[in-house]
């Protein structure tokens, strides 16, 4: 096939929207096409084409898919899959918007990675709070089982609104009736997961990609994107844009087009936050060189995480955004491991300290010192991405911390938040 | 061979960095922080004793 002959227009994953609401089985199937059947693309070639369109996960660790799945497949038993809908990261739509309006698509990555590994179960899990994500995906298998689409049995599940409660270990545990809470590895879910099963968890976005991937095939994923990083992915673009929302890029695009497909940058900017809550601030200066692809994020210490960028408006405070993540960060730990636990209760102290202007003079030493040795150390990746997130905030906008350890609060400080804080989950401990 | 901790069962009883020091310190909450590298020959016994008298059996050896 020539490379002209492959249409690699933008939108993929989004090309079905025309309107506000669900994308109805009709439409789904008008604009795709079926699902290729079994005879035609079997399990084995399934990963393949995963393999060679390189697709990595879009729940934060980008992730090769195809990897996960050959552990499953490798794993004896009757293997699950986990579609994970949940979405903890507050600042992140992408999902919900999979959910809500596309949810034939991750159905249909769905009933594929299940077919990838050989899987009869599929546990399709949104946040339990998320009433829209759970009635469009009732709407949508009530469509599929009336057009007899589907060969797997698929199961909805709501799950705790936590932080922690995307977190791969942590939904096996709520699906096996225990708490949202991490378990350490070994075992990994892709050997003893769901049931003590098989079990793999994918990002509905990445079963999203797959779905088209099984209809079009790798050379078309691959038809955009970089070569190291082919294909789309979903961002979500919040803070100082004229049209904040999901976008679907190009892998490895540039910031600027992504900024003027949002709409233009509103104002002049303090920063930027790439990833999320796991992700780094990054100085304002940068924006007009960046490219969204893991080279050049790496270059600045950063990735692109779950897909989130905000831009941080020059009247904001970045002192008063990172403190309010890092408190609500330590308060969402599971509680379970020591260095997690004592670090983040630290760390989000000190802070708090520095922005009150009432810490001792050791705090930026201190939050150097737990920055650098809290990642690894528990049992999740949260430490990490505490750590991740706080550091880069000290090295982004160390004047900012300065005055606020030697003078308190500034004006900013009192002005709304940018960056979303959930109110405290019940927790269940 | 390595040494891992399992964070969860760990209860910071600090004995395997007293067993252990050349490779296994206490932070200032009195939690391992473990040498990733491979461990020397000369020190695998240590090791091993270490890993033993955990009282939560959270100090882990692995192969690699
Ligand atoms: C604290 C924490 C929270 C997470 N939350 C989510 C989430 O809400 N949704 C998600 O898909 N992945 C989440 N992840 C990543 C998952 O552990 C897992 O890597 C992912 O679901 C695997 O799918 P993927 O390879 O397709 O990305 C989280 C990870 C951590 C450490
Ligand atoms: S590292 Fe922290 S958040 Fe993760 S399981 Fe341990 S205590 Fe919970
Ligand atoms: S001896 Fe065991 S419980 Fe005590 S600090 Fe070491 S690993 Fe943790």
């Amino acid at each position: 096939m020539s490379a002209a002959s492959i249409d690699v227009a933008l939108p993929r994953l989004l090309s079905g929207i025309s309107q506000p609401g669900m994308v109805q089985l009709d439409r789904h199937l008008d604009v795709h096409g079926p699902l290729p059947a079994p005879a035609r693309l079997d399990g084995a070639t399934l990963v393949e084409l995963a393999e060679r369109s390189q697709l990595r996960g879009r729940g934060g660790a980008r992730f090769p898919a195809a990897t996960k799945m050959r552990a499953v497949r490798a794993s004896r038993g009757h293997a699950i899959v986990v579609a994970n809908g949940c979405e903890s990261e507050p600042m992140s739509r992408k999902d919900a918007l999979l959910l809500e309006e596309l949810p034939h698509l991750v159905l249909d990555g769905a009933a594929l990675a299940a077919r990838a590994v050989g899987a009869e179960r599929v546990i399709v899990a949104y946040e339990g709070p998320n009433h829209d994500s759970r009635l469009s995906l009732e709407h949508a298998l009530k469509q599929r089982r009336s057009a007899g689409i589907d060969s797997v049995a698929f199961e909805l599940f709501a799950a705790a609104e936590t932080f922690l409660t995307g977190q791969e270990t942590s939904l096996v545990s709520q699906i096996n009736g225990g708490l949202p809470r991490p378990s350490f590895i070994p075992p990994r879910p892709t050997q003893r997961g769901v049931r003590r099963r098989p079990t793999l968890v994918q990002n509905v976005e990445t079963l999203a990609h797959l779905a088209l991937i099984a209809r079009h095939g790798a050379d078309w994923y691959s038809g955009l994107g970089t070569e190291t990083e082919p294909g789309s992915t979903l961002v979500t673009v919040l803070g100082a844009v004229n049209a904040p929302g999901v976008y679907e890029i190009e892998c490895g695009t540039a910031l600027e087009p992504l900024f003027a497909a949002a709409g233009g940058v509103r104002g002049a900017i303090a920063g930027l936050l790439i990833g999320g809550y796991f992700g780094s601030w990054l100085p304002a200066a940068v924006a007009s060189e960046l490219e969204l692809s893991d080279a050049s994020l790496a270059r600045h210490n950063a990735a692109l995480g779950c897909g989130v960028v905000v831009v941080l408006p020059s009247g904001a405070c970045p002192v008063a955004e990172t403190v309010r993540v890092a408190i609500y960060l330590a308060t969402e730990t599971a509680n379970q491991c020591g260095p997690c636990v004592h670090g983040s209760a630290a760390i989000a102290r000190t802070l708090h300290g520095i922005a009150e202007g009432t810490a001792a003079a050791s705090a930026l030493a201190d939050l150097g010192r737990w920055t650098s040795i809290l990642p690894g150390r528990g049992a999740c990746h949260l430490p990490d991405g505490l750590a991740h997130f706080v550091s880069t905030a000290l090295r982004t906008f160390p004047a900012a911390f300065d005055d606020h350890a030697r003078h308190g609060p500034c004006e900013a400080c009192s002005a709304p938040a940018l960056l979303h804080i959930p109110p405290p989950s019940k927790k269940l401990r | 061979m390595k040494l891992r901790v399992n964070p969860i069962n760990c209860h910071a009883h600090g004995l395997c960095a007293e067993l252990l020091p050349e490779w296994i310190r206490l932070d200032e909450w009195g939690y391992p922080i473990i040498n990733p590298d491979r461990i020397p020959r000369e020190l695998e016994a240590h090791a091993r004793r270490a890993a033993d008298a955990c009282p939560t059996l959270a100090l882990l050896l692995t192969r690699d």
